[in-house]
Protein backbone atom coordinates (compact mmCIF):
# COMPACT_ATOMS: atom_id res chain seq x y z
CA UNK A 1 0.00 0.00 0.00
CA UNK A 2 2.84 1.99 0.63
CA UNK A 3 4.67 1.36 -2.55
CA UNK A 4 1.02 2.36 -4.54
CA UNK A 5 1.04 5.79 -2.64
CA UNK A 6 4.26 6.58 -3.52
CA UNK A 7 3.80 5.06 -7.19
CA UNK A 8 0.63 6.92 -7.33
CA UNK A 9 2.07 10.33 -5.84
CA UNK A 10 4.58 10.73 -8.31
CA UNK A 11 2.38 9.69 -11.06
CA UNK A 12 0.84 12.91 -10.25
CA UNK A 13 3.41 15.07 -10.29
CA UNK A 14 4.81 13.86 -13.82
CA UNK A 15 1.13 14.08 -14.26
CA UNK A 16 0.98 17.72 -13.32
CA UNK A 17 3.93 18.21 -16.14
CA UNK A 18 2.14 16.38 -18.73
CA UNK A 19 -0.65 18.14 -18.38
CA UNK A 20 0.64 21.77 -18.30
CA UNK A 21 2.39 21.09 -21.49
CA UNK A 22 -0.86 18.96 -23.04
CA UNK A 23 -2.13 22.46 -22.30
CA UNK A 24 0.47 24.18 -23.91
CA UNK A 25 -0.50 22.04 -27.00
CA UNK A 26 -4.17 22.84 -26.86
CA UNK A 27 -4.01 26.34 -26.74
CA UNK A 28 -1.40 26.58 -30.07
CA UNK A 29 -3.71 24.16 -31.84
CA UNK A 30 -7.07 25.80 -31.03
CA UNK A 31 -5.70 29.65 -31.88
CA UNK A 32 -3.77 28.12 -35.49
CA UNK A 33 -4.31 24.59 -36.13
CA UNK A 34 -0.79 23.88 -35.81
CA UNK A 35 0.73 21.28 -34.01
CA UNK A 36 3.70 23.02 -32.26
CA UNK A 37 6.72 20.23 -32.24
CA UNK A 38 8.87 22.78 -30.66
CA UNK A 39 6.80 22.58 -27.09
CA UNK A 40 9.16 20.23 -25.62
CA UNK A 41 12.37 22.75 -25.75
CA UNK A 42 10.12 25.43 -24.02
CA UNK A 43 9.94 22.98 -21.16
CA UNK A 44 13.61 22.56 -21.36
CA UNK A 45 14.44 26.55 -22.40
CA UNK A 46 12.28 27.18 -18.54
CA UNK A 47 14.48 23.97 -17.17
CA UNK A 48 17.72 24.98 -17.80
CA UNK A 49 17.11 28.76 -17.52
CA UNK A 50 16.34 27.99 -14.13
CA UNK A 51 19.50 25.70 -13.60
CA UNK A 52 21.67 28.05 -15.13
CA UNK A 53 20.29 31.10 -13.18
CA UNK A 54 20.16 29.61 -10.09
CA UNK A 55 23.71 28.18 -10.32
CA UNK A 56 25.17 31.88 -10.53
CA UNK A 57 23.79 32.90 -7.55
CA UNK A 58 20.42 34.49 -7.96
CA UNK A 59 17.77 34.48 -5.65
CA UNK A 60 14.91 32.33 -6.54
CA UNK A 61 12.14 34.37 -7.14
CA UNK A 62 14.05 36.30 -9.69
CA UNK A 63 15.63 32.95 -11.47
CA UNK A 64 11.81 31.63 -11.97
CA UNK A 65 10.83 35.13 -12.88
CA UNK A 66 13.72 35.40 -15.55
CA UNK A 67 13.38 31.35 -16.97
CA UNK A 68 9.24 32.68 -17.35
CA UNK A 69 10.49 35.70 -19.14
CA UNK A 70 12.49 33.48 -21.22
CA UNK A 71 11.07 30.82 -22.02
CA UNK A 72 8.00 33.20 -23.02
CA UNK A 73 10.08 35.55 -24.91
CA UNK A 74 11.26 31.98 -26.84
CA UNK A 75 7.88 31.12 -27.66
CA UNK A 76 6.77 34.93 -29.40
CA UNK A 77 10.33 34.96 -30.94
CA UNK A 78 9.03 31.52 -32.58
CA UNK A 79 5.51 32.74 -33.77
CA UNK A 80 7.06 36.37 -35.12
CA UNK A 81 10.38 35.05 -36.37
CA UNK A 82 9.17 31.47 -38.51
CA UNK A 83 5.26 30.77 -38.03
CA UNK A 84 4.26 34.83 -39.18
CA UNK A 85 6.20 34.80 -42.36
CA UNK A 86 4.54 31.31 -43.17
CA UNK A 87 0.55 31.73 -42.29
CA UNK A 88 -0.47 31.22 -45.59
CA UNK A 89 1.20 28.02 -45.83
CA UNK A 90 -0.88 24.59 -45.17
CA UNK A 91 -0.99 23.27 -41.65
CA UNK A 92 1.39 20.49 -42.56
CA UNK A 93 4.07 22.70 -43.59
CA UNK A 94 4.09 25.06 -40.35
CA UNK A 95 4.25 21.78 -38.38
CA UNK A 96 7.80 21.00 -39.76
CA UNK A 97 8.95 24.51 -39.23
CA UNK A 98 8.03 24.22 -35.46
CA UNK A 99 10.28 20.58 -36.23
CA UNK A 100 13.25 22.73 -37.59
CA UNK A 101 12.85 25.24 -34.47
CA UNK A 102 12.73 22.56 -32.44
CA UNK A 103 16.18 21.13 -33.79
CA UNK A 104 17.49 24.70 -33.71
CA UNK A 105 16.55 25.56 -30.36
CA UNK A 106 17.77 22.18 -28.69
CA UNK A 107 20.99 22.89 -30.88
CA UNK A 108 21.43 26.18 -29.67
CA UNK A 109 21.15 25.05 -26.18
CA UNK A 110 23.73 21.92 -26.50
CA UNK A 111 26.00 24.79 -27.85
CA UNK A 112 25.56 27.13 -25.41
CA UNK A 113 24.95 25.00 -22.22
CA UNK A 114 26.96 21.68 -22.55
CA UNK A 115 25.66 18.18 -22.97
CA UNK A 116 26.10 17.28 -19.20
CA UNK A 117 22.62 17.75 -16.90
CA UNK A 118 22.90 20.65 -14.76
CA UNK A 119 21.53 19.73 -11.46
CA UNK A 120 18.98 22.53 -10.16
CA UNK A 121 18.72 22.73 -6.13
CA UNK A 122 15.23 21.88 -4.82
CA UNK A 123 13.10 25.07 -4.11
CA UNK A 124 11.82 24.10 -0.82
CA UNK A 125 13.91 22.45 2.39
CA UNK A 126 14.11 19.21 1.51
CA UNK A 127 12.58 17.48 4.31
CA UNK A 128 10.35 14.17 3.08
CA UNK A 129 6.89 14.65 4.14
CA UNK A 130 5.57 11.17 5.60
CA UNK A 131 1.69 10.61 4.69
CA UNK A 132 0.02 7.21 5.70
CA UNK A 133 3.66 5.57 5.58
CA UNK A 134 4.74 6.74 2.28
CA UNK A 135 7.03 9.49 1.50
CA UNK A 136 6.47 12.29 -0.23
CA UNK A 137 8.95 15.45 -1.37
CA UNK A 138 8.13 18.91 -0.46
CA UNK A 139 9.00 19.73 -4.26
CA UNK A 140 6.63 17.45 -5.21
CA UNK A 141 3.75 18.86 -3.62
CA UNK A 142 4.76 22.12 -5.03
CA UNK A 143 4.55 20.85 -8.24
CA UNK A 144 1.13 20.22 -8.06
CA UNK A 145 0.55 23.24 -6.27
CA UNK A 146 1.72 25.40 -9.05
CA UNK A 147 0.36 23.86 -11.73
CA UNK A 148 -3.13 23.47 -10.08
CA UNK A 149 -2.58 27.56 -9.73
CA UNK A 150 -1.70 27.94 -13.22
CA UNK A 151 -4.76 25.54 -14.32
CA UNK A 152 -7.22 27.78 -12.99
CA UNK A 153 -5.68 30.91 -14.12
CA UNK A 154 -5.60 29.37 -17.34
CA UNK A 155 -8.89 28.26 -17.30
CA UNK A 156 -10.51 31.74 -16.05
CA UNK A 157 -8.38 33.65 -18.98
CA UNK A 158 -10.11 31.81 -21.27
CA UNK A 159 -13.81 31.88 -19.55
CA UNK A 160 -13.49 35.71 -18.39
CA UNK A 161 -11.54 37.99 -20.31
CA UNK A 162 -12.06 39.36 -23.74
CA UNK A 163 -8.81 37.79 -25.68
CA UNK A 164 -9.57 34.19 -23.74
CA UNK A 165 -12.94 34.28 -25.43
CA UNK A 166 -11.46 35.15 -28.70
CA UNK A 167 -9.16 32.74 -28.71
CA UNK A 168 -12.16 30.13 -28.28
CA UNK A 169 -14.06 31.12 -30.85
CA UNK A 170 -10.80 30.90 -33.18
CA UNK A 171 -10.88 27.37 -32.15
CA UNK A 172 -14.42 26.85 -33.33
CA UNK A 173 -14.29 29.08 -36.92
CA UNK A 174 -10.95 31.05 -37.66
CA UNK A 175 -12.73 32.46 -40.65
CA UNK A 176 -15.79 33.36 -38.68
CA UNK A 177 -13.61 34.87 -36.04
CA UNK A 178 -11.90 36.71 -38.26
CA UNK A 179 -15.12 38.49 -39.58
CA UNK A 180 -15.79 39.77 -36.89
CA UNK A 181 -12.95 42.08 -36.10
CA UNK A 182 -10.44 39.71 -34.44
CA UNK A 183 -7.20 40.19 -35.15
CA UNK A 184 -5.70 36.89 -35.74
CA UNK A 185 -1.68 37.91 -35.63
CA UNK A 186 -1.72 39.51 -32.28
CA UNK A 187 -4.05 36.46 -31.11
CA UNK A 188 -2.02 33.67 -32.65
CA UNK A 189 1.42 35.82 -31.04
CA UNK A 190 -0.55 35.63 -27.69
CA UNK A 191 -1.75 31.88 -28.04
CA UNK A 192 2.19 31.07 -28.91
CA UNK A 193 3.70 33.39 -25.83
CA UNK A 194 1.00 31.67 -23.56
CA UNK A 195 1.69 28.12 -24.33
CA UNK A 196 5.53 28.75 -23.93
CA UNK A 197 4.68 30.42 -20.59
CA UNK A 198 2.93 27.36 -19.33
CA UNK A 199 5.51 25.04 -21.20
CA UNK A 200 8.14 26.71 -19.37
CA UNK A 201 6.80 27.10 -16.13
CA UNK A 202 6.48 22.81 -16.09
CA UNK A 203 10.21 23.12 -16.77
CA UNK A 204 10.56 25.18 -13.97
CA UNK A 205 9.19 23.78 -11.21
CA UNK A 206 10.31 19.63 -12.36
CA UNK A 207 13.97 21.13 -12.91
CA UNK A 208 14.92 20.12 -9.22
CA UNK A 209 13.15 16.36 -9.85
CA UNK A 210 14.85 15.65 -13.25
CA UNK A 211 17.83 17.88 -13.23
CA UNK A 212 17.76 20.25 -16.53
CA UNK A 213 19.58 19.05 -20.14
CA UNK A 214 19.23 20.15 -23.57
CA UNK A 215 17.59 16.96 -24.65
CA UNK A 216 14.90 16.43 -22.10
CA UNK A 217 12.43 18.35 -24.29
CA UNK A 218 11.78 15.77 -27.04
CA UNK A 219 10.45 12.97 -24.89
CA UNK A 220 8.55 15.51 -22.45
CA UNK A 221 7.33 17.05 -25.27
CA UNK A 222 6.00 14.10 -27.19
CA UNK A 223 4.34 12.75 -23.58
CA UNK A 224 2.29 15.87 -23.32
CA UNK A 225 0.82 15.53 -26.70
CA UNK A 226 -0.26 11.81 -26.46
CA UNK A 227 -1.35 13.35 -23.06
CA UNK A 228 -3.59 16.33 -25.36
CA UNK A 229 -4.38 13.37 -27.94
CA UNK A 230 -5.85 11.65 -24.93
CA UNK A 231 -7.95 14.63 -23.64
CA UNK A 232 -9.05 15.34 -27.09
CA UNK A 233 -6.78 18.87 -27.90
CA UNK A 234 -9.91 20.40 -27.92
CA UNK A 235 -10.95 21.22 -24.04
CA UNK A 236 -8.45 22.70 -20.80
CA UNK A 237 -10.50 19.55 -18.78
CA UNK A 238 -9.03 17.52 -21.91
CA UNK A 239 -5.64 18.16 -21.46
CA UNK A 240 -6.05 17.95 -17.38
CA UNK A 241 -7.53 14.57 -17.11
CA UNK A 242 -5.04 13.69 -19.89
CA UNK A 243 -1.95 14.50 -18.46
CA UNK A 244 -2.78 13.02 -15.22
CA UNK A 245 -4.26 9.67 -16.66
CA UNK A 246 -0.99 9.50 -18.73
CA UNK A 247 1.43 10.20 -15.46
CA UNK A 248 -0.46 7.61 -12.94
CA UNK A 249 -0.53 5.17 -15.42
CA UNK A 250 3.03 5.44 -16.24
CA UNK A 251 3.88 5.83 -12.95
CA UNK A 252 2.05 2.53 -11.89
CA UNK A 253 2.83 0.64 -15.44
CA UNK A 254 7.24 1.33 -13.78
CA UNK A 255 6.30 0.34 -10.50
CA UNK A 256 5.01 -3.08 -11.15
CA UNK A 257 5.30 -4.30 -14.20
CA UNK A 258 9.13 -2.97 -15.43
CA UNK A 259 10.73 0.53 -15.34
CA UNK A 260 12.73 -0.03 -18.38
CA UNK A 261 9.48 -0.15 -20.97
CA UNK A 262 8.26 3.26 -18.82
CA UNK A 263 8.57 5.70 -21.90
CA UNK A 264 6.67 2.89 -24.48
CA UNK A 265 3.25 3.00 -22.00
CA UNK A 266 2.26 6.78 -22.94
CA UNK A 267 2.28 6.11 -26.59
CA UNK A 268 0.57 2.76 -25.99
CA UNK A 269 -1.97 4.50 -24.74
CA UNK A 270 -2.05 7.06 -27.80
CA UNK A 271 -2.96 3.69 -29.73
CA UNK A 272 -5.57 2.69 -27.86
CA UNK A 273 -7.14 5.68 -27.71
CA UNK A 274 -6.71 6.27 -31.37
CA UNK A 275 -8.35 2.86 -31.99
CA UNK A 276 -10.96 3.01 -29.37
CA UNK A 277 -12.28 6.60 -29.36
CA UNK A 278 -10.01 8.15 -31.51
CA UNK A 279 -12.19 12.00 -30.83
CA UNK A 280 -10.09 11.41 -27.64
CA UNK A 281 -12.03 11.52 -24.25
CA UNK A 282 -13.20 14.96 -23.64
CA UNK A 283 -13.57 16.21 -27.51
CA UNK A 284 -16.90 18.31 -28.38
CA UNK A 285 -16.56 16.78 -32.45
CA UNK A 286 -17.03 13.73 -33.40
CA UNK A 287 -14.51 12.03 -35.92
CA UNK A 288 -15.87 11.53 -39.81
CA UNK A 289 -15.60 8.38 -40.65
CA UNK A 290 -14.91 7.52 -44.42
CA UNK B 1 5.33 8.53 -69.07
CA UNK B 2 7.77 8.66 -71.94
CA UNK B 3 9.53 11.66 -70.30
CA UNK B 4 9.78 9.65 -67.07
CA UNK B 5 11.64 6.90 -68.73
CA UNK B 6 13.92 9.44 -70.23
CA UNK B 7 14.87 10.50 -66.81
CA UNK B 8 14.70 6.99 -65.09
CA UNK B 9 17.46 6.13 -67.95
CA UNK B 10 19.03 8.92 -67.37
CA UNK B 11 19.70 8.23 -63.74
CA UNK B 12 20.71 4.90 -64.58
CA UNK B 13 23.49 6.16 -66.71
CA UNK B 14 24.38 8.24 -64.04
CA UNK B 15 24.42 5.46 -61.30
CA UNK B 16 26.69 3.16 -64.22
CA UNK B 17 29.27 5.69 -64.62
CA UNK B 18 29.91 6.19 -61.00
CA UNK B 19 29.88 2.96 -60.74
CA UNK B 20 32.79 2.29 -63.25
CA UNK B 21 33.97 5.63 -63.01
CA UNK B 22 34.63 6.09 -59.31
CA UNK B 23 37.34 4.43 -56.81
CA UNK B 24 36.82 6.07 -53.52
CA UNK B 25 35.00 3.36 -50.86
CA UNK B 26 33.88 6.63 -48.90
CA UNK B 27 32.65 8.21 -51.66
CA UNK B 28 30.63 4.64 -52.17
CA UNK B 29 29.63 4.58 -48.31
CA UNK B 30 27.80 7.87 -48.61
CA UNK B 31 26.18 7.07 -51.89
CA UNK B 32 24.92 3.67 -50.33
CA UNK B 33 23.64 5.38 -47.36
CA UNK B 34 21.77 8.08 -49.73
CA UNK B 35 20.61 5.41 -51.97
CA UNK B 36 19.30 3.25 -48.60
CA UNK B 37 17.03 6.89 -47.40
CA UNK B 38 15.94 8.06 -51.39
CA UNK B 39 14.32 4.20 -50.93
CA UNK B 40 12.23 4.87 -47.98
CA UNK B 41 11.56 8.51 -49.07
CA UNK B 42 9.66 6.93 -52.17
CA UNK B 43 7.52 5.13 -50.49
CA UNK B 44 6.58 7.69 -48.21
CA UNK B 45 6.40 10.54 -50.87
CA UNK B 46 3.42 8.34 -52.43
CA UNK B 47 1.60 7.93 -48.67
CA UNK B 48 1.62 11.59 -48.25
CA UNK B 49 1.51 13.18 -51.98
CA UNK B 50 -1.07 10.91 -53.39
CA UNK B 51 -2.31 8.88 -50.04
CA UNK B 52 -2.50 12.92 -48.08
CA UNK B 53 -1.37 11.26 -45.11
CA UNK B 54 1.72 11.32 -42.94
CA UNK B 55 3.90 9.17 -41.11
CA UNK B 56 5.34 10.18 -38.32
CA UNK B 57 7.19 6.35 -37.78
CA UNK B 58 9.45 5.38 -41.08
CA UNK B 59 12.04 5.00 -38.92
CA UNK B 60 10.95 2.38 -36.99
CA UNK B 61 9.54 0.69 -40.15
CA UNK B 62 13.04 0.84 -41.43
CA UNK B 63 14.68 -0.16 -38.20
CA UNK B 64 11.90 -3.08 -38.09
CA UNK B 65 13.16 -4.17 -41.48
CA UNK B 66 16.65 -4.02 -39.97
CA UNK B 67 16.33 -5.44 -36.89
CA UNK B 68 14.51 -8.63 -37.79
CA UNK B 69 16.34 -9.65 -40.67
CA UNK B 70 19.23 -9.13 -38.41
CA UNK B 71 18.38 -10.75 -35.18
CA UNK B 72 16.68 -13.92 -37.67
CA UNK B 73 20.36 -13.82 -39.16
CA UNK B 74 22.53 -13.35 -35.61
CA UNK B 75 20.45 -15.47 -33.75
CA UNK B 76 19.12 -17.59 -35.78
CA UNK B 77 21.63 -18.59 -38.40
CA UNK B 78 18.82 -17.53 -41.36
CA UNK B 79 19.83 -17.05 -44.88
CA UNK B 80 19.77 -12.91 -45.00
CA UNK B 81 17.37 -13.67 -47.75
CA UNK B 82 15.13 -15.57 -45.42
CA UNK B 83 15.35 -12.87 -43.09
CA UNK B 84 14.51 -10.28 -45.07
CA UNK B 85 11.87 -12.21 -46.60
CA UNK B 86 10.19 -12.23 -43.17
CA UNK B 87 10.54 -8.79 -42.22
CA UNK B 88 8.61 -7.79 -44.72
CA UNK B 89 5.99 -10.40 -43.26
CA UNK B 90 6.71 -8.52 -39.78
CA UNK B 91 6.39 -5.42 -40.89
CA UNK B 92 3.22 -5.67 -43.22
CA UNK B 93 1.73 -7.33 -40.32
CA UNK B 94 2.12 -4.56 -38.26
CA UNK B 95 1.54 -1.81 -40.49
CA UNK B 96 -1.63 -3.66 -41.41
CA UNK B 97 -2.79 -3.38 -37.96
CA UNK B 98 -1.84 -0.23 -37.61
CA UNK B 99 -3.27 1.63 -40.89
CA UNK B 100 -7.03 -0.33 -40.98
CA UNK B 101 -8.33 1.14 -37.77
CA UNK B 102 -7.02 4.57 -38.92
CA UNK B 103 -7.06 5.07 -42.35
CA UNK B 104 -10.97 4.70 -42.03
CA UNK B 105 -11.13 7.70 -40.27
CA UNK B 106 -10.91 11.60 -41.48
CA UNK B 107 -7.98 13.62 -40.89
CA UNK B 108 -4.25 13.21 -39.83
CA UNK B 109 -5.09 10.00 -37.39
CA UNK B 110 -2.35 7.65 -38.96
CA UNK B 111 0.39 10.28 -38.24
CA UNK B 112 -0.72 10.53 -34.62
CA UNK B 113 -0.58 6.35 -34.66
CA UNK B 114 2.57 6.06 -36.76
CA UNK B 115 3.80 8.59 -34.35
CA UNK B 116 3.06 6.30 -31.14
CA UNK B 117 4.63 3.12 -33.09
CA UNK B 118 7.57 5.07 -33.99
CA UNK B 119 8.65 5.50 -29.98
CA UNK B 120 7.32 2.16 -28.64
CA UNK B 121 9.75 0.93 -31.28
CA UNK B 122 12.51 2.67 -30.39
CA UNK B 123 11.73 1.45 -26.66
CA UNK B 124 11.52 -1.40 -27.86
CA UNK B 125 15.00 -1.63 -30.01
CA UNK B 126 16.71 -0.41 -26.36
CA UNK B 127 15.39 -1.92 -24.19
CA UNK B 128 15.43 -5.87 -25.14
CA UNK B 129 18.47 -6.30 -24.56
CA UNK B 130 18.18 -9.98 -25.01
CA UNK B 131 17.06 -9.46 -28.32
CA UNK B 132 17.96 -6.33 -29.85
CA UNK B 133 21.46 -5.69 -27.95
CA UNK B 134 20.10 -3.19 -26.32
CA UNK B 135 21.78 0.50 -26.79
CA UNK B 136 25.21 -1.04 -27.68
CA UNK B 137 23.57 -2.49 -30.84
CA UNK B 138 23.47 -5.75 -32.76
CA UNK B 139 27.19 -7.13 -33.79
CA UNK B 140 28.49 -9.32 -36.56
CA UNK B 141 25.18 -9.06 -38.79
CA UNK B 142 26.55 -11.07 -41.86
CA UNK B 143 26.29 -9.25 -45.07
CA UNK B 144 24.17 -10.60 -48.35
CA UNK B 145 25.35 -14.00 -49.86
CA UNK B 146 27.25 -13.74 -53.42
CA UNK B 147 27.57 -10.50 -53.29
CA UNK B 148 31.42 -9.06 -52.62
CA UNK B 149 31.31 -7.12 -49.41
CA UNK B 150 32.37 -3.94 -50.54
CA UNK B 151 30.02 -0.09 -50.74
CA UNK B 152 31.50 -0.61 -54.21
CA UNK B 153 29.35 -3.45 -54.74
CA UNK B 154 26.49 -2.23 -52.54
CA UNK B 155 25.61 0.57 -53.85
CA UNK B 156 25.47 -0.53 -57.63
CA UNK B 157 22.41 -3.21 -55.63
CA UNK B 158 21.10 -0.06 -53.69
CA UNK B 159 20.80 1.89 -56.63
CA UNK B 160 19.30 -0.47 -59.22
CA UNK B 161 16.48 -1.17 -56.20
CA UNK B 162 16.16 2.58 -56.29
CA UNK B 163 15.42 2.66 -59.79
CA UNK B 164 13.12 -0.27 -59.77
CA UNK B 165 10.82 1.02 -57.41
CA UNK B 166 11.27 4.47 -58.94
CA UNK B 167 9.15 3.14 -62.24
CA UNK B 168 6.91 1.13 -59.70
CA UNK B 169 6.10 4.35 -58.18
CA UNK B 170 5.66 6.01 -61.44
CA UNK B 171 3.79 3.34 -62.87
CA UNK B 172 1.54 3.24 -60.04
CA UNK B 173 1.13 7.43 -60.22
CA UNK B 174 -0.02 7.41 -63.97
CA UNK B 175 -2.52 4.36 -63.25
CA UNK B 176 -5.51 4.41 -62.92
CA UNK B 177 -5.48 4.08 -59.30
CA UNK B 178 -2.61 6.84 -59.40
CA UNK B 179 -5.46 9.12 -60.72
CA UNK B 180 -8.00 8.30 -58.53
CA UNK B 181 -5.86 8.74 -55.46
CA UNK B 182 -4.98 12.61 -56.93
CA UNK B 183 -8.34 12.84 -57.11
CA UNK B 184 -9.00 12.10 -53.52
CA UNK B 185 -7.45 15.57 -52.52
CA UNK B 186 -10.68 16.88 -55.24
CA UNK B 187 -13.49 15.06 -54.56
CA UNK B 188 -13.97 12.11 -52.21
CA UNK B 189 -17.57 11.93 -53.24
CA UNK B 190 -17.14 11.52 -56.73
CA UNK B 191 -14.21 9.29 -56.77
CA UNK B 192 -16.24 7.28 -54.32
CA UNK B 193 -19.17 7.04 -56.51
CA UNK B 194 -17.12 6.15 -59.34
CA UNK B 195 -16.99 2.81 -57.50
CA UNK B 196 -13.41 3.82 -55.43
CA UNK B 197 -12.69 1.66 -52.07
CA UNK B 198 -10.58 4.86 -50.61
CA UNK B 199 -9.52 3.36 -47.69
CA UNK B 200 -8.36 0.61 -49.30
CA UNK B 201 -6.42 2.52 -51.74
CA UNK B 202 -5.06 4.46 -48.57
CA UNK B 203 -4.52 1.13 -46.95
CA UNK B 204 -2.74 -0.26 -50.19
CA UNK B 205 -0.18 2.36 -50.23
CA UNK B 206 0.37 2.55 -46.56
CA UNK B 207 1.56 -1.00 -46.86
CA UNK B 208 3.60 -0.19 -49.91
CA UNK B 209 5.60 2.72 -48.05
CA UNK B 210 6.16 0.85 -44.84
CA UNK B 211 7.31 -2.77 -46.92
CA UNK B 212 10.00 0.10 -48.69
CA UNK B 213 11.04 0.87 -45.69
CA UNK B 214 11.94 -2.30 -44.10
CA UNK B 215 13.86 -3.09 -47.10
CA UNK B 216 15.73 -0.70 -47.11
CA UNK B 217 16.28 -1.20 -43.04
CA UNK B 218 17.21 -4.85 -43.68
CA UNK B 219 19.85 -4.03 -46.68
CA UNK B 220 21.50 -1.18 -43.91
CA UNK B 221 21.75 -3.95 -41.78
CA UNK B 222 23.36 -6.22 -43.99
CA UNK B 223 25.35 -3.64 -45.64
CA UNK B 224 27.09 -2.06 -42.74
CA UNK B 225 26.63 -5.41 -40.09
CA UNK B 226 25.96 -3.35 -37.28
CA UNK B 227 22.66 -1.50 -36.03
CA UNK B 228 21.98 0.10 -33.25
CA UNK B 229 18.61 2.13 -31.89
CA UNK B 230 19.92 5.37 -32.26
CA UNK B 231 19.54 5.25 -36.42
CA UNK B 232 16.03 4.36 -35.70
CA UNK B 233 14.34 7.41 -33.64
CA UNK B 234 11.99 9.93 -34.10
CA UNK B 235 14.07 12.22 -35.36
CA UNK B 236 14.89 10.34 -38.34
CA UNK B 237 11.31 9.79 -39.13
CA UNK B 238 10.77 13.46 -38.63
CA UNK B 239 13.72 13.62 -41.41
CA UNK B 240 11.89 11.36 -44.19
CA UNK B 241 9.27 13.27 -43.94
CA UNK B 242 11.39 16.67 -44.40
CA UNK B 243 12.83 14.94 -47.13
CA UNK B 244 9.40 14.79 -49.38
CA UNK B 245 8.26 18.20 -48.40
CA UNK B 246 11.56 19.85 -49.37
CA UNK B 247 11.53 17.85 -52.70
CA UNK B 248 7.60 19.02 -52.81
CA UNK B 249 5.18 16.84 -51.44
CA UNK B 250 3.65 15.54 -54.89
CA UNK B 251 6.58 15.02 -56.60
CA UNK B 252 8.15 11.39 -57.39
CA UNK B 253 11.52 12.87 -58.40
CA UNK B 254 11.28 16.19 -55.95
CA UNK B 255 11.01 13.45 -53.41
CA UNK B 256 14.33 12.03 -54.74
CA UNK B 257 16.29 15.32 -55.38
CA UNK B 258 14.84 16.29 -51.08
CA UNK B 259 16.40 12.97 -49.70
CA UNK B 260 19.52 13.39 -51.71
CA UNK B 261 19.78 16.77 -50.31
CA UNK B 262 19.22 16.20 -46.64
CA UNK B 263 21.39 13.17 -46.56
CA UNK B 264 24.42 14.97 -48.01
CA UNK B 265 24.06 17.93 -46.10
CA UNK B 266 24.89 16.48 -42.73
CA UNK B 267 27.91 15.44 -44.66
CA UNK B 268 29.02 18.49 -46.22
CA UNK B 269 28.23 20.26 -42.69
CA UNK B 270 30.15 17.50 -40.32
CA UNK B 271 33.12 20.23 -40.51
CA UNK B 272 31.02 22.22 -38.50
CA UNK B 273 31.21 19.97 -36.02
CA UNK B 274 28.88 21.22 -32.96
CA UNK B 275 27.04 23.92 -35.25
CA UNK B 276 25.94 21.28 -37.73
CA UNK B 277 22.08 20.76 -35.56
CA UNK B 278 21.74 24.25 -35.71
CA UNK B 279 22.57 25.17 -39.39
CA UNK B 280 20.12 22.24 -40.48
CA UNK B 281 17.80 23.64 -38.27
CA UNK B 282 18.17 27.27 -39.88
CA UNK B 283 18.11 25.58 -43.57
CA UNK B 284 14.66 23.31 -42.88
CA UNK B 285 13.60 26.70 -41.70
CA UNK B 286 13.69 28.82 -44.28
CA UNK B 287 13.53 26.47 -47.28
CA UNK B 288 10.01 25.30 -45.17
CA UNK B 289 9.30 29.77 -45.35
CA UNK B 290 10.40 30.43 -48.26
CA UNK B 291 9.74 27.17 -50.58
CA UNK B 292 7.21 25.91 -49.25
CA UNK B 293 5.97 23.73 -52.87
CA UNK B 294 9.87 21.70 -52.68
CA UNK B 295 13.12 23.68 -53.15
CA UNK B 296 13.48 23.11 -56.46
CA UNK B 297 10.33 23.93 -57.94
CA UNK B 298 10.63 26.77 -55.20
CA UNK B 299 13.73 28.10 -56.80
CA UNK B 300 12.28 27.26 -60.06
CA UNK B 301 9.93 30.16 -59.84
CA UNK B 302 11.90 32.39 -58.16
CA UNK B 303 14.63 32.08 -61.05
CA UNK B 304 11.90 32.67 -63.36
CA UNK B 305 10.59 35.91 -61.65
CA UNK B 306 13.69 37.18 -61.50
CA UNK B 307 14.81 36.45 -65.06
CA UNK B 308 11.07 38.12 -66.18
CA UNK B 309 11.98 41.49 -63.85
Amino acid sequence: MENFLEFFFSGLVNGAIYALIALGFMIIYSATGVINFAQGEFVMLGAMFTAWLSGRGWPLPLVVGAALVGATLAGILTERLTIRPARTASPLILIIITIGVSILIKGLAMFTWGKDPLPVNPFLPSEPVHFLGATLSPQGLLVLVVSALAFLATESFFRFTLWGKAMRACAYNRFGARVLGINLSRLTCLAFGLSAALSGLAGIIISPLTFASYDMGTMLGLKGFSAAVFGGLGSATGALVGGFSLGILEALASGYISSAYKDAVAFLLLLIVLFLKPEGLFSPEKVEKL
Amino acid sequence: MKREYLKVSGLLALVLVLYFGLENEYLFNVFTMVGLQVLVVIGLSLLMGYAGQVSLGHAAFYGLGAYASGILSVKYGLSPLVGILLAQALTLTVAFLLGLPTLKLRGHYLALATLGLGVIAEVFFKETVGLTGGPSGLVGIPPLPWLPLSFKSYFLLVWLLVILFLLVGLHIIHSPWGRALLALHDSEVALRSLGYNIHRLKLGVFLFSASLAALAGSLYAHCVTFISPYSFTFLHSVKFVTMVVIGGIASLWGAVGGAVFLAVLPEILSRFEDYEVVIFGIILILVMIYCPEGLISGLERRLWRFAKS
